[in-house]
């Protein structure tokens, strides 16, 4: 019985330290290439550690002023991503947060196939919108828009965010509601007052899943962004990526940067993450 | 019955800027494709805008091309999904016990999830590069090869590096989801099968995987469900090839779509493929309700 326990206890620290290896390695690889020297890069076997620190491609991502450069191209695009993310993560959590009420809360006719149908959205493979949509927005001077994108994007993370924020309202007492009407709040009242503080774990959860799909997102911005107006981070290292050559060093640079923000969110906000993926599933 | 009116009209006035912006980007898109599948749109063509009938899901589905992206994209998904299900399994095992460094493990078993597809996809090109590529000389070194090999100019290995790529991505939301439910479970019934003698592997399938399996199935279903709808990480790593070799549905649909510009076809593709979804999303909330049901 003993020895057994030994046995397992081995085999558990050896797939422990594995897991902990294949978690970082890669990743870790991608900061180590992004840091080395041009030769470093072409060295057969690869260098491990790089022979010196080379931060000249992220100090030229931050600082590069040349139009031409791939680098201001990375810097732009970033700068893109966040103001898409950030925007419709805003926007989808006022709007599917005053949904989600209604559909866990109120009765309404059409409330079951309604709620159904934001779910199909969701689910939905988006080339099934993409082609319509992209005449219509050529007409309308819409491509190459960042406001485009939010709204775009908007149109699958609010039934996402209805989706899960209805199970965290539906999972509040009603008598936290019964108390609120008795005091005399009406129900606009009841909502913010009663509804709000208490589904804040809840919006904050969905918020960060919201931010981090946008973030994530690249079949509609590669449809639908051309040049540095609106392009997202993703479609610009998809691109330089199908470059002829391809410099692995700037797209390991670029890469790094584009993975802080979701890795940083994740580190930190763990524990609402799994609580928001676990409530009502995820699909990023 | 005054008062029902009012929540109708109430329910309405709030959730008016969801549906506004949902049913405003998602039903004009939606119809129109529709049509499309039902009409020829191909740009060449002299009859353009005139209704075809059927003849578009015939000639798809009558199509080798549809039936092998159809193969290669079932493929994907059950390799990749498969992996991901039972690698995750023996993590979240992991993660479960208490042992030195557990919550370090736990901490940064998210951050391959973290990692956006595209910057995924763009690492792991780099790992399998046939020249510079580490997992090269890894495999020299440990001599399961005798030389260098471009690794992603062969169809069936290319297609299995793009599952290997996707399932380090992702195994991490299978694991997180199966610890979820490892946490909730009841301690006292393991200690009384510890007590009448039950061992590990015991304990394992009589106890733990029947009280994992709704979880099992969901996300089973959850990662069927986005598997086949794999788009990005292709594009990304092999662009469809070699030879055809990684074109999956979604890959082929894009061509037809935005390079072929065959509008009828990406259509006609789109709207197979929504039936696909929408028969797994509906088993999907059969899961989830049954698994509801059950916990409550």
């Amino acid at each position: 019985m003993v020895e057994k326990n030994r046995a397992l206890d081995a085999a558990k620290f050896v797939f422990a330290i594995a897991v902990a290896v294949g978690v970082l390695a890669p990743f870790a690889w991608m900061f180590v290439t992004s840091v080395g020297s041009a030769r470093d890069l072409a060295a057969a076997p690869p260098r491990l550690a790089p022979s010196e620190w080379n931060l000249d491609r992220y100090r030229a991502i931050f600082t590069s002023a040349s139009k031409t450069d791939v680098a201001y191209a990375f810097r732009v695009a970033m700068g893109n991503s966040l103001v898409v993310a950030g925007a419709v993560t805003l926007a989808a959590l006022v709007a599917g947060g005053l949904a989600a009420y209604s559909f866990a809360r109120l009765e309404f006719r059409g409330r079951r196939p309604l709620l159904l149908f934001m779910l199909f959205t969701y689910m939905a493979p988006p080339v099934v919108f993409v082609i319509p949509l992209y005449a219509l927005f050529e007409k309308l001077g819409w491509l190459n828009s960042r406001a485009a994108l939010v709204l775009l994007y908007s149109s699958f993370v609010i039934p996402f965010i209805v989706w899960v924020m209805r199970g965290f309202f539906a999972s509040i007492s009603r008598s936290y509601e019964d108390a609120a009407a008795m005091d005399g709040c009406t129900r606009l009242q009841a909502l913010w007052h009663v509804f709000l503080p208490m589904a804040r774990p809840g919006f904050v959860a969905t918020g960060i899943l919201a931010f981090l799909m946008s973030w994530d997102e690249f079949f509609m911005a590669l449809v639908f962004t051309s040049n540095l107006k609106a392009k997202t981070i993703s479609v610009a290292i998809a691109e330089f990526n199908g470059k002829f050559s391809i410099d692995y060093g700037m797209i390991s640079a670029g890469g790094v940067l584009a993975s802080l923000p979701p890795v940083i969110i994740a580190l930190a906000f763990q524990k609402y993450i799994v609580m928001g993926m676990t409530s009502g599933g995820v699909k990023e | 019955m005054q008062r029902r009116n009012s929540e109708g009209a109430f329910a309405l006035a709030i959730s008016s800027p969801a549906l506004l912006i949902v049913f405003g980007v998602v039903l004009f898109p939606l119809a129109t494709t529709l049509a499309y599948s039902f009409m020829n749109m191909e740009l060449i063509s002299a009859d353009r805008g005139s209704f075809a009938g059927l003849r578009n899901y015939a000639e798809v589905l009558g199509s080798e091309a549809f039936w092998a992206a159809l193969g290669r994209t079932a493929w994907f998904t059950a390799a990749s999904t498969l992996l991901e299900t039972v690698l995750g399994l023996f993590i979240a095992l992991l993660l479960n016990e208490t042992f030195f460094g557990v919550r370090f493990l736990r901490t940064i078993v998210l951050i391959p999830w973290a990692i956006p597809t595209i910057v995924n996809g763009s690492l792991w090109k780099w790992i399998y590069n046939g020249e510079y590529g580490v997992m090269n000389a890894i495999m020299l070194k440990l001599g399961l090869i005798a030389e260098y090999r471009s690794w992603l100019s062969d169809p069936f290995a290319a297609m299995n590096l793009v599952v290997i790529a996707d399932a380090w991505k992702m195994t991490p939301l299978a694991a997180i989801f199966f610890l979820a439910a490892l946490q909730s479970v009841n301690k006292a019934t393991y200690e009384a099968a510890v007590v009448d003698g039950a061992g590990a592997t015991r304990r394992f399938f009589s106890l733990t995987l029947p009280y994992l399996a709704p979880t099992i199935l969901i996300v089973l279903l959850m990662r069927t469900v986005e598997k086949f709808k794999a788009f990005d990480i292709f594009y990304m790593i092999t662009k469809g090839g070699p030879a055809n070799g990684t074109k999956v549905l979604m890959y082929e649909t894009y061509l037809s779509a935005f390079t072929n510009l065959q509008y009828s076809k990406a259509a006609t593709y789109s709207y197979l493929f929504v039936i696909i979804i929408a028969g797994l999303t509906a088993l999907y909330v059969r899961a989830l309700d049954k698994s509801e049901a059950g916990n409550g």
